[in-house]
């Protein structure tokens, strides 16, 4: 290294490096398979959007709104749109409560607030597509979930071949898996509480209730709005849950954005018409984030 | 929050533990079943009578499962070396050049957040048949790598952006140029970060369903995640095979979760932050 040194003000004509001026080749690598991968693709698939493509010819016919009027005279588009909608605002919804709860309850001064830590999100680090499976028996006409239900007197619930009940089997699916998510993100959030706060409010004389109501819940906003964002984008992008478990049906009960586009485009060969369902779908997630993002906005004011 | 064990502190403990176990209930059933004979008499819901390992020796087996996990693992490993190198490569001049360029190109990046991927799949899809990538981990690798960028970048640029430059200032002195700097000194600093992209990524790129489904079906090559899918088609009403597959997958992960608890559940939490 000592022999390395070079004075700070080397000879030459040219501009020396400096720290705060870094080349852009840096980003070079990353920007190219990005782009490859996202950016180029994601461009040719709103183009193709308006297309008749069929994913395999090299013919596509510019086609204007018909794939979207095709979207909205299609009752099992819509009812996916919809379906998806109540997926994502059922699941942020229970999983960020029961979340938050959970993360009260871990954060307070049991004994095995540490132990239940580690359990709870558990679940969250192994592969959706596996629980799905395991929940697949667990709901099935003779397993354990209806036997349990047997045993107490209660009628038998057919949890994912009833039409009606099947979407409610998938959201508990998915708040069962990421509840411990929520969790962890509330929770890393009351930690930086600052505790002279809470206890200042203690002595003041304010109780449980109202320390945690005008000390600790103003502070929460990173964490709900974190939370929010990735259940309401994750619950938007649901696939593997229902591809696993019902494969969409019965009879196309469950079907999501994302599982229609799926099938649209492998199964049925209407490439142009799925990427109008894609679209719709990007469409929702970039409005829903700019919500997000608005709200947040505000707080951060 | 005030540090004392009361007779309510108690209770919430019983609580807690509770919705812990019945959390847990599926993860019994999982095992239970796992460890069962098909013919075993014992009710549903108790321990089996006659505990096997059988049924993990037949899926690793017939499930094809060593060939997939060895897949798994490779795609996993390369990567997430390639996403922590570019993607802390590329946050360097975006957390230290204040040019336009440089916030164009975060811009750049940024906008790869809000993009489902289901948008470009298709497109991609076909460019991989024509370049002949389909079929094959390394069409995986390329599209993991280009598809975590934004978030890895995000996270390193936020991260750089708080750590001083005077190191970097003091590595000129000793003449390193800038690849150097880079290497020797930046990447060192920003590890905490790179704990981060790393543990979100491994669980992701290995728990991940839907690419590989879609790039690796009708090929030799499979990952976990998607043997697991056609091996449950193949053996569905042999449950405890299943099962015994179901938990060969779940177990890399689970174990090195229960040994970096800690840095697991950090890096999730904080990397969320941003």
């Amino acid at each position: 290294m000592g022999s390395m040194r070079r004075s700070p003000q080397p000879p030459g004509r040219w501009r020396r490096w400096r720290p705060g001026m870094v080349s852009p080749l840096f980003l070079v690598p990353a920007a190219v398979v990005y782009a490859f991968v996202v950016i180029w693709p994601s461009v040719q698939g709103a183009g193709f959007a308006f297309t008749d493509w069929n994913g395999l010819s090299a013919t596509k016919n510019f086609v204007g709104l018909q794939n979207f009027a095709q979207i909205l005279r299609d009752p099992p588009s819509t009812g996916a749109v919809w379906r998806t909608l109540l997926i994502a605002a059922t699941v942020t919804i229970v999983q960020n409560g029961l979340g938050f709860l959970l993360a009260l309850g871990v954060n307070s001064t049991i004994k095995t607030r540490g132990v239940l830590r580690v359990l709870l999100f558990a679940p969250a680090v192994v592969a959706p597509v596996a629980t799905a499976y395991l929940w697949q028996n667990l709901f099935s006409p003779t397993g354990p979930l209806n036997t349990v239900l047997a045993a107490l007197g209660l009628p038998k619930v057919d949890w994912l071949g009833n039409p009606s009940v099947a979407v409610w089997s998938i959201c508990i699916v998915i708040v069962w898996q990421f509840v411990g998510y929520s969790m962890i993100i509330f929770l890393a959030n009351l930690q930086n509480i600052p505790m002279d706060v809470i206890e200042a409010a203690h002595v003041d004389g304010a109780g449980a209730f109202r320390r945690f109501w005008y000390v600790v819940a103003p502070e929460m906003s990173p964490s709900i709005t974190i939370n929010l964002m990735l259940s309401v984008i994750g619950g938007l992008r649901t696939f593997d849950q229902v591809w696993a478990m019902t494969g969409g049906g019965p009879g196309g009960a469950t079907d999501t954005i994302s599982t229609l586009i799926f099938k649209s485009a492998f199964k049925y060969g209407e490439v142009g018409f799925g990427l109008a369902l894609a679209l719709v779908l990007t469409l929702l997630v970039a409005i829903l984030s700019g919500i997000q993002y608005s709200a947040l906005a505000r707080q951060g004011r | 929050m005030i540090k004392r064990y009361r007779p309510t502190t108690l209770l919430l403990e019983i609580v807690m533990i509770a919705a812990t176990i019945v959390l847990f209930v599926p993860v019994y059933w999982l095992v239970n079943l796992a460890l069962r004979k098909p013919n075993d008499p014992a009710p549903p819901l108790a321990l089996p009578t006659q505990p096997t390992l059988q049924n993990f020796a037949n899926a690793w087996v017939e499930g094809n499962l060593a060939n997939a996990s060895v897949n798994s693992a490779v795609v996993t490993v390369v990567s997430v070396l390639l996403i922590v190198t570019m993607s802390s490569m590329a946050a360097y001049p975006l957390a230290r050049v204040a040019r336009r360029w440089s916030s164009l190109a975060f811009g750049f990046f940024m906008a790869g957040l809000l993009l489902p991927l289901q948008l470009g799949m298709i497109p991609l899809y076909s460019t991989m048949r024509d370049l002949g990538l389909l079929g094959s981990v390394w069409g995986l690798v390329l599209f993991y790598v280009g598809l975590q960028m934004p978030f890895a970048v995000f996270l390193y640029t936020s991260f750089l952006r708080s750590v001083p430059i005077e190191y970097e200032e003091a590595a000129l002195l000793d003449g390193a140029g800038p690849l150097k700097t880079f290497f020797h000194v930046v990447f060192p600093l920003v590890r905490s970060a790179t704990g981060t992209v790393v543990i979100t990524n491994v669980i992701s790129v290995w728990n991940d369903f839907f690419t590989p489904l879609l790039y690796l079906s009708g090929s030799g090559q499979q990952t976990l995640t998607v043997s697991l899918y056609s091996f449950v088609n193949q053996y569905s009403s042999d449950w405890n095979l299943v099962f015994a597959g179901l938990v060969i997958s779940m177990a890399p992960i689970l174990i090195l979760y229960f040994f970096l608890q800690k840095t697991v559940i950090k890096g999730f939490a904080s990397g969320l932050k941003g």
